[in-house]
């Protein structure tokens, strides 16, 4: 598991750690039943305290996205997690607000922006329809 | 995390006309990673020998693993892993000599971690002391503090002057060292991403006054950073609730801010100015904010 701290802005890393999980689950680099690092591990490999990592885990394990046995470790939840839809809408709700702000910005409508949306994506199945 | 490894209150220490600790109150949970912050002057050094045992209280009280460490130095100091500032290693030595002669100190001596320390950190037996790199030194004095398991290490300043390769080194062994059951590490450091990386508390030191002490956590999530836009050009910015430091001109401007958000927001919308952008501030940015906003109350005085 590849996760990537950043320094440039204040979210906790606990929270950076959480987040890049459920990214991980959600693109499907995690799968369901795969084992997570030991708490003891992550800390090493991030640089971070194991306190910071044990808080993730036991978020994550709240939302239902790990489950942690007792000796065995923690693991991905089984199936498609509930959450993976909302973890979906909110990455996509992030590029929304940015291209909803720049399209105000450069006076674009909402009408407009969103007939601009469904022309790019009808080019863009045609595309990829060439393509295979 | 339920014990307090270190209880420090209402410490004071005053050097001649100096006040350089007044009335610092703070406690280090067990397990936990204590990030010491503040500028230079700030009190840093002299808190951290108050730990130590190597300064007493002129006010108040200092207590380690619930003991003096004044009046019980080998209880408290036996039990610390120590990295000074200025890494006080005796000159004259050999590496080799300069394991022996700490070792003699420590009954709990590891020599087998004390071997492994030294082929990680790449130091050779025979070299002495005085030829030895800033980098080298610091590692030293580490492998020292850490061969004989304390658990409590007390680091001032670790990474001050050193490249990347040895601060990675020392950031490794602070982590290791909490990876092992229950053990403590206070050290304080003015690279704030650094801080902001390894601890789970900090404490703000500025002019020997506690500034904030506060798991970090709190600390960064109570702190925002907001960029706002003004219906006219402001030729100074105006008196907001909670900003701690601006920066800007004519429409637009950057603040730190911290808590107070809706009263804060309310009197953005009287004053029909526009929240362009919230961002989370960096310990760094909340940091330099905390101490303009100080500088400040105390012209103000």
């Amino acid at each position: 598991m590849q996760i990537q701290l950043s320094e440039a802005d204040g979210t906790p890393y606990y929270q950076q750690v959480v987040n890049q999980v459920k990214f991980l689950v959600a693109s499907g680099r995690l799968e369901a039943h795969e084992q997570l690092p030991s708490v003891r591990g992550l800390a090493q490999q991030l640089t971070i305290t194991p306190n910071t990592v044990a808080r993730a885990y036991r978020e994550l394990e709240a939302e239902g996205v790990v489950i942690s046995r007792r000796g065995a470790g923690v693991f991905i939840s089984n199936g498609v997690s509930p959450l993976s839809n909302k973890e979906k809408r909110r990455i996509l709700n992030e590029r929304m607000d940015a291209l909803l702000t720049e399209s105000r910005q450069l006076g674009v409508d909402e009408e407009t922006l969103l007939k601009l949306l469904r022309q790019r994506s009808q080019k863009f199945d045609s595309h990829q329809e060439v393509e295979k | 995390m339920s014990e307090h490894v270190i209880e420090i209150s209402n410490l004071s220490r005053r050097f001649g006309k100096k006040q350089a600790l007044s009335d610092v109150s703070l406690s280090v949970p067990e397990g936990c990673v204590f990030g010491l912050v503040g500028e230079n002057g700030a009190g840093k050094t002299t808190l951290l020998k108050h730990v130590l045992g190597f300064l007493k209280p002129q006010q108040g009280s200092v207590r380690v693993f619930g003991l003096d460490p004044v009046a019980d130095p080998p209880g408290v100091l036996g039990r610390i892993g120590h990295l000074s500032e200025n890494r006080d290693l005796p000159a004259w030595m050999t590496v080799r000599e300069l394991i022996e002669f700490t070792r003699a100190f420590y009954p709990k001596w590891d020599p087998v971690y004390a071997e492994e320390l030294r082929m990680m950190f790449e130091l050779s037996l025979n070299q002495k002391v005085p030829t030895l790199s800033r980098g080298q030194l610091a590692r030293a004095g580490l492998l020292v503090a850490l061969a004989h398991r304390p658990p409590l290490l007390v680091l001032d300043e670790p990474s001050s002057g050193l490249d990347p390769v040895v601060r990675k080194d020392i950031l490794d062994a602070i982590i290791r060292t909490v990876v092992e059951e229950g053990r403590t590490v206070l050290f304080s450091s003015h690279l704030l991403d650094e801080v902001q990386r390894v601890s789970d508390r900090i404490a703000i030191l500025d002019q020997g006054k506690l500034l904030l002490t506060s798991p970090l956590d709190e600390v960064l999530v109570s702190h925002y950073q907001l960029t706002i836009r003004f219906l006219e050009p402001q030729p100074f910015f105006p008196q907001l609730t909670g900003a701690l430091m601006w920066s800007g001109s004519g429409r637009e401007w950057k603040i730190v801010c911290n808590g107070q958000k809706q009263e804060l927001e309310s009197e953005l919308e009287l004053m029909e100015a526009e929240i362009l952008d919230q961002t989370a501030p960096t310990l760094e940015e909340i940091f330099v904010a905390r101490m303009k906003s100080a500088q400040r109350a105390s012209a103000q005085e």
